[in-house]
């Protein structure tokens, strides 16, 4: 019998390391076809419409970029942050700072008129999320308190803060009771920017933010901080390279471009503050970093990939019966399988004859 | 305060504290061995669905927390699978393992909102269970007396026995510990399915102990809680009770405020819901602030094992 044995490569595989995704999705589309045949769905059909019709379907184009757009910013500063080995997964909640910072501008301008207004709200969204960040960096780099938990628990609290602004202090007197803030004034909103489509300027916005930071993690000093002290931390604490302030600028720019998607969601799509608001784009953000490689081109490629099955898993939802639910799964299934498949850049699996085995 | 008002707050703390005390002993081993599994929220809502689907169909509330438990074992072995044979990223796989709980839940559970189960009634005879005073120490269902025998049960087998010390020696030096001939990654896959298995039971608490119905993400981040627990019990069985009942008093005064109770309604509604978890946060800093808390924790924590390297 043929038996196998794991030996470690001499250098990491980088071929492996850029055909795992993809691998990964493929798994996942055959895998996925198999258990939800098992539990009774039309398997085939729903890998069909999640995976495929969302690219075939020229209608569904646009949902694809303005699902991507914000999936791909928050994705970028997340891969910056793990790269550098600062687990922020409270994306969540300083998209949600962002959203609320900008509403705030736009609230407090109502009525104003002017063409600065959009650009403050992105300030104050970028700032919010920053902020926001700087908690967990704070408690961190003083009193080395984890901050995947402190992130993250900020993540529940600013849910809770819609919850209150939207029903109490920002509440649309002529919402009709509605708990939600009133529409934003036509210079609170961002422009679309293909006519008759809902693709809005938050899209190329994305593609030139994962650029710029391709750059600047690939050909500035900033990035080699980054990665250095993420992966020898030893070396970068020789090389001079300050480990606190590694973690304050990973949780500042992550959280920063989380805030920056807030409050382009909140302009763009929304157009309004709901307690709908939080979609969960700050925790996919995290699947598209690492099915991305950490590397701000690749979140171009995972954060379409993960828009793809945002939009499949709402079109089966319809054409098929499959519960929302089922793109969640899908989505861990892909991170599974990557995260498993990341074992083969390092090792390679060797054929070794049955006796040496057993030896 | 009459003692009838006194007790009814006990009943109640004690209740919302159990599955966070039963999901941070689980993980509090786990954690002790080496491995930081971060997806007990998504353990603990595969045992809550599994916990709701058994009690709905057969009525049998002990064979729903068995079963529980065993669905618990069944998704973190797909994390100890990932993390201790493929030696993937700990961290990583955690936070894979909640998305893939949260996304199982909600499948399995479609269809079962709005339906109801009966809660698990008490352990103990009405006379005593019913009684207006001493319902404080006999009017609680046999999960609650669980998750107290197993705060002792997990002292005296981490401190007293000789499969604790192996357990502790693999988390802190897993070299050395591969060295004299343990198997670490064997260990390793105990303590994780042990975690999964309590992360099932602690998610079971939510349909059959607290609100007797299935609802998309009930334990509404319990599951983290009961992983910052075990950083602020500095890895200590006894001090993760305290902290446990800690966390019950505070989720049972939002209880309270939202029932309309006199002074705590001042405050609003949403504030006494963020608490619990800004109350997380303040106690990290806190136990950061007296001393350095990670002093006490094991020394392998969330690293992979890699003999050959």
């Amino acid at each position: 019998m043929m038996q196998f044995r794991l030996e470690k490569r001499p250098e990491p595989s980088r071929t492996v390391l850029y055909a795992a995704p993809l691998v990964a999705v493929i798994l996942t589309m055959i895998f996925g076809a198999i258990i939800f045949s098992v539990i009774g769905y039309d398997g085939v059909g729903a890998v069909r419409e999640i995976f495929l019709t969302p690219l075939t379907n020229s209608f569904k184009w646009q949902d694809l970029a303005i699902k991507a757009a914000p999936l791909i910013i928050i994705g970028v500063g997340l891969s910056i942050a793990y790269r550098a080995n600062v687990w922020n997964i409270g994306a969540e909640g300083q998209y949600i700072m962002g959203g609320l910072a900008a509403t705030w501008v736009a609230l407090a301008t109502h009525g104003m008129g002017g063409a600065w207004i959009l650009p403050a709200m992105m300030a104050a969204g970028i700032l919010g999320g920053a902020a926001y960040a700087a908690i967990p960096a704070f408690f961190k780099t003083r009193l080395n308190v984890n901050e995947i938990l402190t992130s993250l628990m900020l993540t529940y609290a600013s849910v809770q803060l819609i919850y209150y602004l939207v029903r109490a202090p920002w509440k649309d007197p002529m919402g009709m009771g509605f708990p939600q803030t009133r529409r934003f004034a036509a210079e609170a909103l961002l422009p679309n920017i293909v006519p008759g489509t809902i693709v809005h300027a938050g899209v190329p916005i994305a593609i030139v933010v994962a650029l710029i930071a391709w750059f600047v993690m690939s050909r500035s000093v900033f990035g080699y901080q980054m990665k250095v002290v993420g992966a020898a931390p030893h070396a970068a604490r020789y090389g001079g390279f300050s480990e606190n302030r590694t973690i304050w600028l990973a949780l500042l720019v992550s959280g920063a471009l989380a805030g920056f998607a807030g409050a382009l969601e909140v302009s763009g799509p929304f157009q309004r503050m709901v307690p709908g608001f939080p979609t969960n784009y700050g925790f996919t953000a995290i699947i598209v970093a690492f099915l991305g490689r950490l590397n701000p081109l690749g979140v171009i490629f995972a954060g379409f990939i993960m828009a793809i099955t945002f939009v499949g898993g709402d079109l089966a939802q319809t054409t098929i019966g499959l519960p929302s639910a089922a793109s969640g799964i899908f989505q861990s299934m892909m991170l599974f399988f990557l995260l498993a498949g990341d074992i083969l850049v390092r090792y390679r699996l060797k054929r070794v004859a049955p006796q040496e085995a057993r030896a | 305060m009459t003692p009838e008002l006194v007790v009814a707050i006990i009943v109640t703390v004690v209740g919302a504290s159990t599955p966070i005390l039963i999901a941070a002993l689980g993980e509090l081993v786990v954690e002790k061995s080496g491995v930081l599994n971060l997806g007990v929220e998504g353990m603990m809502l595969v045992g809550a669905i599994t916990a709701f689907v058994v009690a709905f169909t057969t009525g049998n509330h002990y064979l729903a927390i068995l079963l529980a438990a065993a669905a618990g074992v069944a998704t973190s072995l797909i994390f100890g699978f990932l993390t201790l044979s493929l030696s993937a990223n700990q961290t990583a796989t955690g936070l894979a393992l909640t998305i893939f709980g949260t996304g199982f839940s909600a499948l399995a559970g479609q269809g079962y909102s709005a339906r109801p189960v009966t809660l698990l009634g008490p352990l103990f005879p009405a006379e005593l269970a019913a009684h207006p005073v001493w319902r404080v120490l006999f009017g609680y269902s046999a999960l609650v007396y669980f998750s107290l025998v197993l705060v002792v049960a997990v002292w005296w087998f981490l401190k007293k026995t000789r499969a604790g010390l192996i357990l502790r020696a693999v988390g802190e030096n897993d070299l050395s510990a591969h060295s004299i001939g343990y198997s670490v990654v064997g260990v390793r896959y105990a303590a994780v399915a042990f975690g999964g298995a309590m992360a099932g039971i602690a998610g079971a608490c939510f349909p059959l102990l607290l609100t007797p119905q299935w609802a998309e993400r009930m334990t509404a981040g319990r599951g983290w809680i009961a992983v910052a627990l075990v950083v602020f019990a500095s890895w200590r069985p006894f001090r993760l009770l305290a902290g446990a009942y800690l966390f019950g008093l505070v989720m049972t005064m939002e209880l309270y405020a939202k029932a309309g109770g006199g002074p705590l309604s001042a405050i609003p509604a949403e504030l006494w819901a963020a608490m619990p978890y800004i109350a997380t946060i303040v106690v990290l800093v806190l136990i950061s602030i007296r001393r350095d808390a990670s002093t006490n924790a094991p020394a392998c924590l969330g690293k992979p094992f890699l003999p050959s390297s």
